[in-house]
């Protein structure tokens, strides 16, 4: 054999075209081309409608003053001195207020909008391929709602439990960190895992079907929403209001704090999952042939559903019952390229934020200078796809 | 294929299985099995339904573990080799794969590179699996889905799964029970010549008594968890093993192809 180096297959080669496809190989290779190209276009779109994102909303704010801002934020000095002195019109700031608006209100909305759509859509897809199920997602297993059961707790019980630690709050630099914010994250990931071990427990049997997986998680859906409706019940009016907002799902609430806070959770358990993304491929072929080939099923199902079901839950503990993305966007995907995990969990993820800036978008649009929950656009959008998802005959055969 | 496709295929091994009891909680499906495999060989293990092949067949996989006895290859027990290494030297395709999702049929075979692998496939392992496809006559079928394809076409795709491994021991669960007669005699003949030629093993559990005969060398028959006989193909497959297991009558009449077996049943002759 050759060097090791030659062995190797290059993006590079990939992209420029070098295939020849008479060959299995440039027939391989062309198809993850086409998987790679996928993936590139999908984050394309995504940082295109993030400046759309971040640019419209009740005041617009034209690209070029958004670039601007930018621009100031993230260019080195040297650049910056030098744009001073040859392009001065570059220079010229946009108005204060413009500034303003984005980076303390949009800019956090957005990239959290972004957070939690690649976190869904990433969760989705992983849940599907660990559980063998193509209806399985966060939203469809009862984790969005026991997430949103474990924040409303910690809205109404928080301060009684907690006392004023609810409401301190840290300053680290500029960002300010609400130690309340960690709190009902930490209750939703609690709750959200709660529903993750009910549901191994109650399809524990080698037998279970799939209508059982998803009617367990309909089932603990209810369980959660009889929580949500009494610590309603039992809340003051704030508090029902917060819970009420909660429940839609909504990103209005997005701060830099909770940014910050998001960030390491979901990055952590994006690598860590995508690390895994091959032994989930092995369990397509099912559980015993994925033991023969190496893969300890049962430790790669327990973590990766619960590194999963951390990742969403963190998010939905700020944004609220955000229901569908993570059904839809792996779909979608699968349909296009396939079910190569190493493809399909960046291809859902970036899906998923595709799927959820455009609803976001919408939904500020839609009734300026108010605005609708996104969770209630997500609603109708995943409950149609849901509908023409198992009428659609290709589909059906296959669930 | 060269040692770094796969094993170093010219050593002879040996699978052998000692007082193996095995069952799902309290029931006992198995009970002491004792067999071995070496390299170059076929065996078959034969069975009426429910005589627990596949129970005896996910144990040797190490996928279930033996309530007792032992399973060692080359005198090391299986439970102590490292799981990706024992990937590479035992191979499994059950008797039904359901695939999930969209996998198309190249990826499902390339699985079988999983364990020479981390993260991403090798150019070679590309080669390996395209070879595997075509010797198992699916390679035109590559970019199709497998969840599109007939019973017998998903049982290829899985055989072919188990070639790209390239293991020393391929054991497979009625590999040819989805299968015509043509692909039938094709899929064993090609893995009676993989086997011959790299000096790997086979083991496989059949209902077919008469493919058994003619591939392979020895038959572990099996009647009520226990085993009835073992040892080489002609001595075990006899009219009075054939009553004794099934319960059925026959007759293993010579051709000058080699023998065959007529099964007759008396009653249902009455009714015809």
């Amino acid at each position: 054999m050759s060097e090791k180096g030659d062995n190797r297959i290059r993006l590079g080669d990939l992209i420029r075209n070098r295939i020849d496809e008479d060959t299995f190989e440039g027939k391989y290779n062309a198809s993850i081309r086409r998987r790679v190209l996928f993936i590139l276009s999908l984050i394309i779109i995504s940082i295109a409608l993030f400046f759309v994102s971040v640019g419209l909303g009740a005041v617009n704010i034209s690209l070029k003053d958004t670039l601007k801002v930018f621009g100031q934020l993230i260019l080195p000095d040297t650049i910056k001195v030098f744009c001073y002195l040859f392009l001065p019109s570059l220079m010229e700031m946009p108005s204060v207020h413009a500034a303003d608006i984005l980076l303390a209100s949009r800019m956090p909305r957005v990239v959290l909008v972004i957070f939690t759509g690649f976190s869904l859509g990433v969760a989705g897809m992983i849940m599907q391929g660990l559980l063998r199920n193509p209806l399985v997602s966060p939203f469809t297993l009862g984790v969005s709602t026991a997430a949103s059961f474990g924040a409303a707790m910690s809205i109404v019980f928080g301060s009684s439990i907690f006392g004023n630690l609810m409401y301190t709050v840290v300053t680290i630099g500029t960002v300010k960190f609400d130690i309340g914010d960690m709190i009902t994250v930490l209750f939703a990931f609690v709750f959200a895992m709660l529903s993750i071990i009910i549901i191994l427990m109650l399809t524990k049997g080698k037998n279970t079907s799939r209508s059982m997986v998803i009617l367990s998680g309909v089932v603990i859906s209810y369980l959660f929403q009889a929580g949500v409706m009494a610590s309603k019940y039992i809340s003051d009016d704030e508090q029902l209001r917060e819970i009420t907002l909660w429940i839609m799902g909504s990103m209005a609430g997005a701060t830099w704090g909770i940014i910050l806070i998001l960030l390491p959770i979901v990055v952590i358990c994006s690598i860590l999952l995508f690390k895994v993304s091959m032994d989930v491929n092995a369990l397509s072929a099912g559980d015993d042939v994925a033991s023969n080939l190496g893969v300890n099923v049962s430790s790669l199902r327990k973590k990766s559903l619960v590194i999963s079901t951390l990742m969403t839950s963190a998010c939905l503990a700020f944004t609220g019952v955000i229901g569908f993305i993570g059904l839809m966007a792996p779909h979608i995907c699968r349909m296009i390229i396939g079910n190569d995990s190493r493809y399909l969990m960046p291809a859902a993820g970036f899906m998923g934020v595709v799927i959820l800036l455009i609803s976001d978008l919408f939904c500020r649009l839609i009734i300026r200078p108010g605005e609708l929950p996104v969770g209630i656009v997500m609603y109708v959008i995943g409950g149609i796809f849901f509908i023409w998802m198992i009428s659609n005959r290709k589909w059906s055969q296959r669930i | 294929m060269n040692s770094e496709t796969g094993n170093d295929q010219k050593t002879n091994m040996k699978l052998e299985l000692s007082g193996i009891r095995q069952g799902y909680g309290s029931k006992i499906i198995v009970e002491d099995i004792n067999m071995s495999v070496e390299s170059g060989e076929v065996v078959t293990i034969l069975g009426p339904n429910g005589s627990g092949k596949s129970t005896l067949i996910k144990t040797m996989c190490n996928i279930m573990e033996p309530k007792a006895g032992t399973i060692t290859i080359d005198d090391v027990n299986i439970s102590d080799i490292d799981k990706k290494e024992f990937a590479k030297i035992v191979g499994y395709v059950p008797q039904h794969t359901i695939y999930f999702g969209q996998s198309s049929v190249y990826d499902s075979v390339l699985l079988g590179r999983k364990p020479y692998t981390d993260w991403s496939y090798s150019r070679e392992d590309i080669n390996i699996a395209a070879e595997a496809m075509i010797r198992m006559n699916i390679d035109d079928l590559y970019d199709r889905p497998v969840s599109e394809l007939s019973g017998g076409q998903v049982q290829r795709v899985s055989l072919a799964r188990a070639l790209a491994q390239n293991p020393r021991f391929y054991i497979f669960d009625e590999p040819t029970s989805a299968l015509d007669l043509r692909n039938q005699l094709d899929t064993l003949k090609v893995m009676r010549r993989i086997i011959k030629e790299n000096g790997a093993s086979m083991v496989m559990a059949m209902h077919d008594l008469n493919l058994a005969l003619r591939y392979s060398d020895k038959v572990l028959a099996l009647k009520d968890g226990q085993v009835y006989g073992f040892g080489a193909a002609e001595a075990i497959i006899t009219e009075e093993m054939i009553k004794d297991v099934y319960g059925v009558d026959s007759q293993i009449m010579d051709s000058p192809k080699g023998k065959f077996i007529y099964a007759f049943d008396d009653d249902a002759a009455k009714v015809l």
